[in-house]
C-alpha cells in the first residue's frame, strides 16, 4: 500500500516539478526584456535601430590602463617604478626625473609613464601593486588601430603635476 | 473554378473531373499522383524550413537570446541561406561504411515521414488519402522511420553512431506502444479509425473536452510519447550531442544530413498535427454544443487557420519541453515508459471504454 502511495504521489510531484521548470523558461520566453544578447556594432552609440541602450562595460572590466587625473590635471604617481617591476611582460616603462625642491631636498617625479597596450595581458598586477593608487583600468575596449605605434601610450597627461600629499 | 476556403471537396473534385475529361484514365491518375506529390514536397520543404527557423528563434527566447537576426528582417531568410549552404557542401564518403545502406538510410527516414503526411486531414476535402483505418496506417508508417535511423547508425561503422541508433531503437520500440494506445483511446471515443470521421465527430466539441478525464490523460501521454518518438526534447538520447557527438547522423554531411534534420522537424510537425486532429479537433472550429450563435461566428474562421493554429500550438509546447527539461538517462527513459506511461495508459483505455459504455462523455 505504501509503495502504491509513493507511486502515485511520485507522479504528481514529478509533474509539478516539470511545471515549475516550464514556468521558469516560460517567464523568460514571454518577457523579451530579459534578453541579454548585446548586438555589438549597432549598440556602440546607443541609438541604433535594434538597440536603445548603449553598450557599457561593467566596472571591473579591464579595458586599458589609465592614470587617474583630477580636475586640476593632477595625478598620484610619484615614479617609484613598482608597477614597472611588477609587470610580467614589460609593458610599462617609467621614466623618472629628479628635481630639487625649495628646501634643497632631491625629489623623484615622473617624466613619462609609458604603457605599451600591444604587450599588455591585462593581468592587473600594476594596479594591485601601485602603493599610491595612481593607476586604474578604464572600460574602453575598442583598441583596434592601423598603426602599431599608436598602441604605445603616455599615461600622464600633458602638463600634469603630482597631487599634493602623495609625493 | 469552384474554390471555397471552407470546403475543398468541390475544388479537388473539379481538378479530378477536368483531368479525367481531358486525359486517358491512366494518365489522369498519373497527373493526379504527380500533382499531389509535388504539393506535398513543396509543403514539406516549406514547413521544414519554417520549423527550423521557429525552433531557433523560440529556443533563443527561452534562453534569453535573440536568435537569428542578421539575414533578412528578423533573420527570416537565415534557414534558406542554411539550405543553400547544405546543398553546396561536400558529401563525404566514409571509406569503411556500408555504402549502399549508408546512402539509402536518409531516404528511408524521409519516406516514412512522407507517408505519414499523406494521411493528415488539413481541411475538409484537403486530404491526400482518407483510409478507413487511418489511425492504424499512421501508427504503422510512423514506426518505419526507426529502420532508417538503425541503418544509418549501423552502416556508418562508427561506435557513436551505433550507440545512438540502438538507443533510438529501444526508445521508439517502447514509446510506439504509448502512442498507439493513446490513439486507441481516442478511437474508442470516436468509434472510428478514419481520420476524416474523427474530425467530423468533433463538431460538437473537441475530444479533449468531450472525453474529459480520460481524453486529457491520453493527450498528456500522447504528448510525452510523441516527443520521445521524434527523438526530440528531453528524449534526444539518440543524438545526445554531449555524449555521442551527433549520434546516428555523425558521419553524414551536406544534403544527406539535411534529410535527417528535415525529417526530424517534419516528424515533429506530423505528431503535432495528429495530436491536434485527434484531441483538438483538427480543422474543426471551436464549437460548444448548443451555443449556435457562437458556433456560427467560429465557423467564419477558415479551417486551415484552425488546423495550423492548433498544430503550431502543440509544436510550441514540444519546443518548450525541449528547451526546459534536461535529457533523460536511458534507464530513466525506459522506467518512464514501462513503469508509468504504459500502466496508466492501459488503465486509461479501460476507463475510456467504461465512459463510452455508460455514455458519460459529452
Amino acid at each position: 500500500m505504501k509503495s502504491l502511495y509513493n507511486y502515485i504521489t511520485g507522479i504528481f510531484k514529478g509533474a509539478w516539478s516539470l511545471l515549475v521548470g516550464m514556468k521558469v523558461t516560460g517567464s523568460y520566453f514571454f518577457r523579451p526584456s530579459t534578453i541579454v544578447t548585446q548586438q555589438y556594432p549597432e549598440n556602440r552609440k546607443g541609438r541604433g535601430k535594434r538597440t536603445k541602450k548603449k553598450l557599457e562595460m561593467f566596472d571591473r572590466f579591464k579595458g586599458e590602463l589609465i592614470m587617474t587625473h583630477n580636475e586640476q590635471n593632477q595625478h598620484k604617481c610619484n615614479g617609484c617604478g613598482i608597477c614597472e617591476m611588477n609587470c610580467p611582460n614589460g609593458s610599462i616603462e617609467v621614466i623618472p626625473v629628479s628635481i630639487t625642491a625649495e628646501d634643497g631636498k632631491k625629489k623623484r617625479l615622473i617624466d613619462k609613464h609609458i604603457y605599451h597596450l600591444g604587450m599588455c595581458t591585462f593581468c592587473g598586477l600594476c594596479v594591485k601593486a601601485c602603493p599610491s593608487k595612481a593607476l586604474a583600468f578604464s572600460q574602453e575596449f575598442e583598441h583596434a588601430v592601423f598603426d602599431r605605434t599608436k598602441l604605445t601610450r603616455i599615461l600622464n597627461h600633458e602638463g600634469s603635476s603630482i597631487m599634493k600629499g602623495t609625493e | 473554378m469552384p474554390f471555397n476556403i471552407y470546403d475543398f471537396t468541390s475544388f479537388t473534385q473539379w481538378i479530378d473531373k477536368s483531368l479525367y475529361e481531358n486525359c486517358a484514365p491512366f494518365w489522369a491518375m498519373i497527373w493526379e499522383l504527380s500533382i499531389i506529390g509535388l504539393v506535398v514536397l513543396t509543403f514539406y520543404a516549406l514547413i521544414g524550413l519554417f520549423l527550423v527557423y521557429a525552433e531557433r528563434k523560440i529556443c533563443a527566447f527561452f534562453q534569453c537570446r535573440i536568435g537569428p537576426n542578421r539575414v533578412g528582417p528578423w533573420g527570416l531568410i537565415q534557414t534558406i541561406a542554411d539550405l543553400i549552404k547544405l546543398l553546396l557542401k561536400e558529401l563525404v564518403n566514409i571509406r569503411n561504411a556500408d555504402k549502399f545502406l549508408f546512402n539509402i538510410a536518409p531516404f528511408i527516414v524521409i519516406i516514412a515521414s512522407f507517408l505519414a503526411i499523406a494521411a493528415i486531414p488539413f481541411a475538409k476535402g484537403l486530404h491526400a488519402i482518407d483510409f478507413n483505418i487511418g489511425i492504424f496506417y499512421v501508427i504503422a508508417v510512423s514506426s518505419l522511420g526507426v529502420i532508417g535511423i538503425l541503418l544509418a547508425g549501423w552502416s556508418s561503422n562508427n561506435k557513436y553512431s551505433l550507440i545512438g541508433a540502438m538507443r533510438s531503437g529501444a526508445q521508439i520500440v517502447s514509446y510506439e506502444l504509448s502512442v498507439g494506445l493513446s490513439m486507441i483511446t481516442i478511437c474508442i471515443l470516436a468509434g472510428s479509425m478514419q481520420l476524416s470521421t474523427i474530425v467530423e465527430n468533433q463538431a460538437n466539441g473537441w475530444f479533449i473536452f468531450t472525453g474529459h478525464i480520460s481524453a486529457i490523460l491520453a493527450f498528456i501521454i500522447y504528448l510525452i510519447a510523441a516527443t520521445a518518438e521524434t527523438n526530440r526534447g528531453p528524449f534526444d538520447l539518440a543524438e545526445a550531442e554531449s555524449e555521442l557527438t551527433a549520434g546516428f547522423h555523425t558521419e553524414y554531411s551536406g544534403i544527406k544530413f539535411a534529410f535527417f534534420f528535415l525529417a526530424e522537424f517534419m516528424n515533429m510537425f506530423i505528431v503535432a498535427s495528429f495530436a491536434s486532429t485527434m484531441f483538438l479537433g483538427g480543422w474543426m472550429p471551436f464549437h460548444i454544443a448548443g451555443a449556435d450563435g457562437f458556433n456560427v461566428v467560429m465557423d467564419y474562421i477558415p479551417p486551415l487557420i484552425w488546423y495550423f493554429g492548433k498544430t503550431f500550438f502543440i509544436i510550441f509546447l514540444m519546443m518548450w519541453f525541449k528547451w526546459t527539461f534536461p535529457r533523460l538517462r536511458i534507464d530513466q527513459l525506459l522506467t518512464l515508459e514501462w513503469k508509468y506511461l504504459l500502466p496508466i495508459n492501459l488503465v486509461n483505455i479501460l476507463l475510456m471504454a467504461f465512459l463510452v459504455l455508460m455514455g458519460w462523455h459529452f
